[in-house]
């Protein structure tokens, strides 16, 4: 095993500077480095969606992506969108329509749905599920998770009209 | 039998949540990733364990070599299944009234041998998980493989090595069932349809892995086990029963559990291992399953091939039900609820909805090496509906009747309850015919059909199938406990107003993101009087909860809820009889309502709870002589008068079928279903949604697929495919109400009606689209492979 390396980056707007081994992934460091443990691991592999996060702006898997790729760079989780307020209306909308259930796979759904209202407009129920289809939820069957994104974007496209 | 919510009396309370949508209370910290799950629980001293699992289905141990392992960077302890077993007793997984259901020792790590492929055989523990997995690589095991027994339908032939010598035989359990006359009903019928049903294997894939955090604490003599269970106390009871402690030595406490769907409400060899190594380190060991364990270790589910045969009369009468059912289930009955249950479900559910009186049935339950099944989310319900409506729709297609109609001419009519199953199965209140014409309607089922045929003229192929079943729900005894099993059948809840007039309420059902906890609120703010921010549930600690069975078979709204409402009413009359001592009234004409003390006829405030509680707890020197505020209030409730309350409902599936390709389309499905009374609508409907989804998930892409070696070919999500956002359809739900009168809730279970009948609604409809080029299949999962097949193309 290659030995640690000393990596600085920014998390949630702060500065951080850790020693981390090559081989350890985003999401690993950020739950167990920073205990930032809303970011969650499914299959680390990259096929269920729930250790997204933000890496300069952009969702990516954070088990796809190892800590060292991410010096110098700007990470945000779901701790970060959530003290920030960025997305308070996509999580009452979740809590009001019942968009989860036993949330593991929420804060990852909430960022991908984030990436998907940032870019504009009001995408149709197709439109979101497709942008949703990398996210796994074993519980709610996704409908919910739909309701409460269309329902967002209507809100977010009256407001800047 | 109502058309809306019920309006009972006993639940007509001043502002009542009962049959109102409100939010859960406690998901917003989901939301921002402030949850508590196993996995993200650090304790001081911690270390953490990988498993070394076999790489066979079927091998004997030569010999475990761990030098290697034990000088690698971090290593704490490395520990074969010989040490193990000094700390960890071994179990069989049987129940008494299982008849004949035998099953082996199996401990928490292999011995000699291991019997399936992902069974445990070594154990490392290391100062990270990722150092345990390195050095878990440097264990060596020499194997000696043996051979391994794949297929259930030939491990019973005499060709076919049995799996445990002891017991004789690869059978592990079988039951016949014979009522009415089924000869003579399959002789007089004007036609007999057959067919060969097939139900895949597959999983639970809870998207948070099993995990267990165990805390073995010799200064205290005591061990917590944070783990993420669906039934805390018979995990209290197991855990000391196999490390040698009291009961009252062990702590299970569950905070946020990553999905569950009865994965978790079983004992897990490693998990058990765990438990035993903390206690062998005295320190935290962790172990959280990664998705190939999961996939190896995780009950597996169904697994059934059944032959049916029904016969029908030209006016569509059905006249006799016969099933014969095999299933395998792996090299153990799983412990403690057993592996048996499944098909046992089967033979009691197969025809369920019918009047039809005559019914033959067989299963048999075989051990094989592939991964231990078990009970998982409508237990034995897709398989019965699966089997009964596939048949249904032939019978229908053999005298020419449109199948909704032949449902209606055999379906139990809405007035003949209480009365029972062919099976012997008791039931109080079903609406099968309101459900149906309220399905019809929902679906314009006539105008579907007639879009059908005008599509057909086009070229478009689609399929529109029914589903009607019955469900299990809110348990009594008779599941476990009648079979010797200590998980207990009844739960409790205990309310406590604190000196502010809020009320704390911890209860024995748990929480896996169902909304157990919001259902408890509503109903003893409810009961109590008032507002539900007031009322702050707590479950998932043994510590610190009413014994009582958990959350498994649709039992916590209708069983923890009835609990709670009970416990309500007692905890208003103790508040009401210190309230009228203080206002000199009779407590008889008082009542609470939105936290106040009130005249029950006029509504009339009279004093704040939070006065009578400072008055109680601060100056009960005001209070006249020989009254004794008692604040704290607790009700247990288990049914006692049926079995079982079972719900009922039908499924509609609309696909389109690409007869090129074999891709089958899902274009909308609707549920009725009718769980009694319907405490929270949005939560139901929830429930139902995210259950028709895993049976969608069933129908159409999960598969544990085996090679003949007994190897997991499916061991990833990217080879194990699963419902995913893009490929679901929109549902629609509606309810009729029929409440069961054991319980002044009226509630019944609600969790497992979505996943019962939503794959055998998408095959009806399938054979439905293919219709037109005589084609059938009886196979889930439906793949486009099968289907090309089945079309002559394959």
């Amino acid at each position: 095993m290659t030995s640690a390396r000393v990596i600085a980056l920014t998390v949630n707007g702060e500065e951080v500077e850790a020693a981390v081994a090559p081989r350890t992934h985003l999401a690993d460091f950020l739950r167990d480095v920073l205990s930032l443990t809303g970011t969650h691991l499914g299959c680390e592999h990259g096929v269920c969606g729930a250790c997204t996060v933000r890496l300069d702006g952009a969702i990516v898997r954070g088990c796809l992506v190892l800590a060292v790729q991410a010096e110098g760079r700007r990470v945000e989780t779901i701790e970060g969108v959530s003290d920030s307020g960025e997305i308070a209306d996509l999580q009452e909308a979740f809590v009001t329509r019942n968009a989860l259930q036993c949330g593991y796979c929420t804060p990852a759904m909430l960022l991908t749905a984030q990436d998907l209202l940032l870019a504009g407009g009001v995408p149709d129920r197709d439109a979101i599920r497709d942008h949703l289809s990398g996210n796994y939820c074993r519980c709610t069957g996704y409908e919910a998770i739909v309701d409460a994104i269309e329902q967002v974007a209507r809100a977010r496209a009256g407001r800047v009209a | 039998m109502n058309e809306v919510p019920s309006n009972l009396s006993a639940l007509d309370r001043p502002n009542s949540y009962i049959g109102r949508s409100v939010p859960r209370p406690n998901l917003a910290r989901l939301t921002q990733g402030r949850g508590q799950y196993v996995t993200d629980l650090v304790l001081p001293r911690m270390v953490h364990v990988a498993f070394v699992r076999s790489p066979h289905a079927h091998a004997a141990i030569e010999r475990i070599g761990t030098e290697a392992a034990r000088a690698a960077t971090g290593v704490v302890a490395v520990v074969t299944g010989p040490e193990l077993a000094e700390v960890c007793t071994p179990w069989v997984g049987v129940l008494s009234h299982l008849k004949g259901l035998k099953s082996a020792p199996q401990h928490a790590m292999a011995v000699d041998r291991a019997c399936w492929q992902g069974e445990a055989v070594a154990a490392v523990v290391a100062r990270s998980r990722a150092e345990a997995e390195d050095a878990a690589e440097l264990v060596e095991v020499t194997w000696s493989v043996l051979p391994a027994v794949t297929d259930m339908e030939t491990a019973l032939e005499a060709a076919t090595p049995v799996i445990h010598p002891d017991l004789g035989d690869n059978l592990a359990f079988e039951r016949r069932l014979e009522a009415g006359a089924v000869d003579e009903s399959f002789t007089s019928a004007d036609a007999v349809v057959e067919a060969r049903f097939v139900f895949g294997r597959h999983t639970g894939v809870t998207l948070e892995p099993r995990a267990i955090l165990a805390d073995w604490n010799p200064g205290e003599g005591r061990l917590t086990a944070h783990m993420a269970t669906q039934a805390p106390h018979m995990l209290q009871n197991i855990l000391a029963l196999h490390l040698g402690l009291d009961e009252a030595q062990v702590r299970v406490v569950c905070r946020d559990i990553g999905g569950s769907f009865g994965v978790k409400v079983h004992v897990y060899p490693d998990e058990m291992a765990t438990a035993a190594l903390s206690k062998m380190l005295r320190r935290p060991v962790k172990f959280v399953a990664d998705r190939l364990e999961s996939f190896t270790t995780d009950i597996h589910a169904r697994d059934h091939v059944v032959l049916g045969r029904a016969g029908v009369m030209r006016d569509g009468r059905i006249t006799a039900f016969e099933i014969d059912d095999i299933t395998g289930i792996g090299p153990y009955s799983v412990y403690p609820r057993t592996s048996a249950i499944e098909a046992n479900q089967v033979v009691n559910l197969v025809g369920g909805p019918y009047e039809c009186r005559n019914y033959r049935a067989r299963t048999r339950v075989v051990f094989q090496n592939k991964t231990p099944t078990c009970q998982y989310r409508a237990v034995g319900h897709p398989i019965a509906c699966g089997v009964t409506e596939g048949l249904v729709d032939l019978a229908a297609e053999a005298i020419g009747m449109d199948p909704a109609e032949l449902r209606r001419r055999n379906l139990i009519r809405d007035d003949a309850y209480p009365c029972e199953t062919a099976s012997g199965m008791k039931l109080e209140a079903l609406s099968h015919h309101a459900s149906l014409d309220r399905l019809l309607a929902m679906m314009d089922y006539e105008g579907l059909r007639a879009e059908q045929a005008e599509l057909r003229q086009r070229g478009i192929y689609r399929g529109i199938g029914l589903a009607s079943f019955i469900e299990v729900t809110n348990p009594s005894a008779a599941f476990y406990g009648v079979g010797g099993a200590r998980i207990s059948s009844q739960d409790g809840v205990t309310l406590r107003m604190d000196a502010t007039g809020a009320v704390v309420c911890q209860a024995s059902v748990t929480e896996q993101g169902q909304g157990t906890e919001a259902v408890l609120a509503q109903v003893v703010a409810t009961a109590f009087g008032v507002p539900m921010k007031r009322v702050r549930v707590l479950t998932g600690d043994t510590d610190n909860v009413p014994y009582g069975g958990g959350t498994w078979a649709s039992r916590a709204a209708g069983i923890g809820g009835e609990a709670a409402w009970q416990a309500g009413k007692a905890l208003r009359a103790q508040v009401l009889a210190v309230a009228a001592s203080v206002l000199q009234a009779d407590a008889a004409t008082l009542d609470i309502a939105a936290g106040m003390v009130v005249d029950k006829e006029t509504g009339r405030e009279r004093v704040g709870l939070e006065e009578v509680a400072r008055i109680a707890y601060f100056r009960p020197d005001t209070l006249p002589p020989g009254v004794q505020p008692e604040f704290v209030a607790t009700r247990h409730f288990v049914p006692r008068q049926y079995p079982f309350a079972f719900t009922n409902g039908v499924q509609g599936a609309l696909v389109e079928l690409d007869p090129e390709t074999g891709f089958l389309r899902l274009l909308k499905h609707w549920v009725v279903e009718d769980c009694g009374t319907v405490l929270n609508p949005q939560l139901v409907d929830e429930q139902v949604r995210g259950g028709v989804v895993q049976g969608l998930g069933a129908a159409l892409f999960e598969h544990c697929r085996y090679d003949g070696e007994g190897q997991l070919q499916t061991g990833s999500m990217a080879d194990y495919l699963l419902p995913m956002s893009a490929e679901m359809p929109d549902i629609s739900v509606a309810h009729v109400v029929s409440p069961t009168a054991e319980t002044e809730l009226g509630a019944k279970g609600a969790g497992e009606a979505g996943t019962a009948g939503a794959a055998a609604a998408v095959l009806n409809a399938l054979n439905d689209a293919m219709r037109p080029f005589r084609a059938r299949l009886s196979e889930i999962p439906i793949t486009p492979d099968t289907v090309l097949k089945a079309l002559g193309k394959g």
